[in-house]
């Protein structure tokens, strides 16, 4: 069995507010995010501290123009001329990048060391998103085929309701929890239940004196294609993660100096990472192989067990992603995920609560921060600072699963309270 | 020399010529429907192409209505959306491909496991791989 050479904790982390924000870059977004890690250290971090900064970004090149970004925004955050990398594992990056950090902390070559991601891309139009988010595929022999990103994800729905019997109308389920956690996140894009978003669409219709909607609840709402449109069929609008810009980043150091920061570090258990094929290269399109891969590898090294796990983030870009990823790391068995929303038994009240902060899908998901933000979450459970959304008890284990591209690479870390 | 050109551009030629081509590596009898050197399986330099039935069944698929730009500026869009699909072909592997003659305003009437045919669809100056639904 893998093990990190030496015990390595989390003492700080932050997240900028999610959104569409014009008036800011990549740097000016990762600012922000590291102002409220600063503020969560404890006992204060002098930022000379930081050693090396690892970045997770998936493509600033496509959205900003802007490549070679990690000297750049260690630059904007004071860290020059500490080593600065940026990973880049499409939407897995932010994960990788924590990975990376805590493998170069347990390795003996830094105490303390910066891990972030952050993305901007709002600035394209939709169409140019979709071409960029479609080169985490493969370039050669699915883009040309049509596919694009929720096209990818709407194949694998199709191939788990055809194998397990799920009515579609049951992945929105997913799509309500998520929505009624980012109701209590402030720092959510969509800081809203679905109900809230009804209203306000009934509100604007009065106020432009049009014709008012008449939903008669959620499940009519998510029906309506004027409301809750096609993108990939069976995908519609509010099975899909929005296009958001956004930064995070946790402060990672080795065991033998975290009580310099605080005395409730959060340490880490477990990490495993795995790659795989393009879709063509599968076996089947109802699990992804690498998230199966690098949960055993986390939960190896964590010596843990998935029913000891208390809260997951997981990677919810689009709702049957959350599905696929609740069966990938062993809370429900193959073909009974969907039930899993749908019955309660993931809200926060639920046997295993998952996405608390609302998920890719209410939060939003600058790509390359997202790995990080649900880090960011994690840390404040277990450390019982989640405000209106902690989970009541003990928080003592906590998983993040984050996914890149269409399962082609995976990374699970496993946490717990120092 | 053609028949040691494991590359997109061979397969793309064969496709232009409406052909379904495979590289098969004869050490293993691995068999892959995307051209690669060496064989992922055993490492074989050893390969040759060889010509798919071009049958073959859905494994996945979905109707676009949000497409990428070039699709976009061939026309397809909200009103005009168009199917995709993963497909297992006769002689096992996967290969990702456009789906035609199938209704895509009625996407429930496209099934998982439906069988298939290879079309070789022009698009441009290009030859897009295609999938029709058999009789």
């Amino acid at each position: 069995m893998k093990r990190l050479a030496r015990g390595v904790c989390l003492v700080g982390a932050g997240v900028g507010k999610f959104g569409a924000f014009p008036r800011k870059d990549s740097r000016d977004l990762f600012v922000e995010a590291v102002g409220e890690l600063v503020a969560s250290v404890d006992r204060g971090l002098d930022p000379g501290d930081i050693e090396a900064l690892f970045l997770g970004n998936y493509s600033s090149d496509l959205f900003e123009h802007q490549g070679h970004l990690a000297p750049i925004v260690a630059h904007w955050v004071g860290l020059t001329p500490r080593a600065a990398v940026r990973v880049e594992d499409a939407c897995a990056s932010g994960g990788v990048a924590l990975r990376q950090a805590v493998v170069a902390v347990a390795s003996g070559l830094y105490d303390v060391v910066l891990a972030g991601g952050v993305e901007r891309m709002t600035a394209l139009p939709t169409e140019a998103v979709t071409d960029a988010l479609a080169t985490a595929g493969d370039a050669l022999y699915e883009f040309p085929a049509g596919f694009t990103f929720p096209g990818f994800y709407a194949a694998m729905a199709t191939a788990y309701a055809a194998r397990y019997g799920m009515p579609y109308e049951a992945l929105t389920a997913v799509a309500r929890k998520n929505h009624d956690n980012g109701a209590l996140n402030d720092k959510a894009q969509f800081g809203m239940t679905i109900r809230e978003i009804m209203a306000r669409r009934v509100a604007k219709a009065r106020e432009r004196g049009g014709p008012v909607p008449a939903w008669e609840d959620e499940r009519e709402f998510l029906r309506d294609p004027a409301a809750n449109p096609v993108v990939a069929w069976p995908l519609r609008l509010f099975d899909c993660s929005p296009i958001t810009d956004g930064a995070a980043a946790v402060l990672v150091v080795a065991e033998e100096v975290a009580r310099r920061y605080t005395d409730r570090p959060v340490r880490v258990l477990g990490t495993g990472q795995a790659s795989d094929a393009a879709l063509y290269g599968r076996e089947e399109l109802t699990s992804l192989r690498a998230a199966r891969e690098a949960a055993a590898q986390a939960y190896a090294m964590a010596g843990v067990a998935p029913s000891r796990i208390r809260v997951a983030e997981v990677h919810d870009c689009f709702t049957i992603a959350e599905v696929l990823a609740v069966e990938d790391l062993g809370f429900f068995p193959p073909g009974q995920g969907w039930r899993a929303a749908l019955d309660g038994e993931t809200a926060r009240d639920g046997r295993i609560p998952v996405n608390t902060s609302g998920g890719l899908k209410a939060k939003g998901h600058p790509v390359g921060a997202s790995g990080v933000a649900q880090v960011v979450e994690l840390w404040k459970q277990l450390r019982g600072e989640a405000g209106p959304r902690q989970l009541p008890g003990e928080v003592d284990l906590a998983l993040a699963h984050n996914v890149g591209g269409t399962g082609q690479t995976c990374v699970v870390h496993i946490l717990g309270r120092g | 020399m053609a028949e040691q050109d494991f590359t997109r551009a061979a397969l793309e030629e064969h496709l232009a010529a409406g052909r379904l081509m495979g590289v098969r590596c004869p050490s293993c009898q691995g068999l892959s429907a995307v051209p690669r050197a060496p064989c992922p399986a055993c490492r074989g330099t050893d390969l040759q192409w060889v010509e798919l039935s071009g049958r073959g069944t859905v494994v996945g698929f979905t109707v676009v209505h949000v497409p990428p730009t070039p699709l976009c500026a061939a026309g397809y869009g909200r009103d005009n959306p168009y199917a995709a699909a993963v497909v297992r072909l006769a002689e096992g592997p996967w290969i990702t491909a456009r789906l035609v003659g199938v209704d895509a305003s009625r996407p429930e009437t496209i099934r998982v496991g439906m069988p298939v045919r290879v079309e070789f669809l022009r698009e441009g100056t290009r030859t897009v791989l295609a999938f029709r639904p058999e009789g």
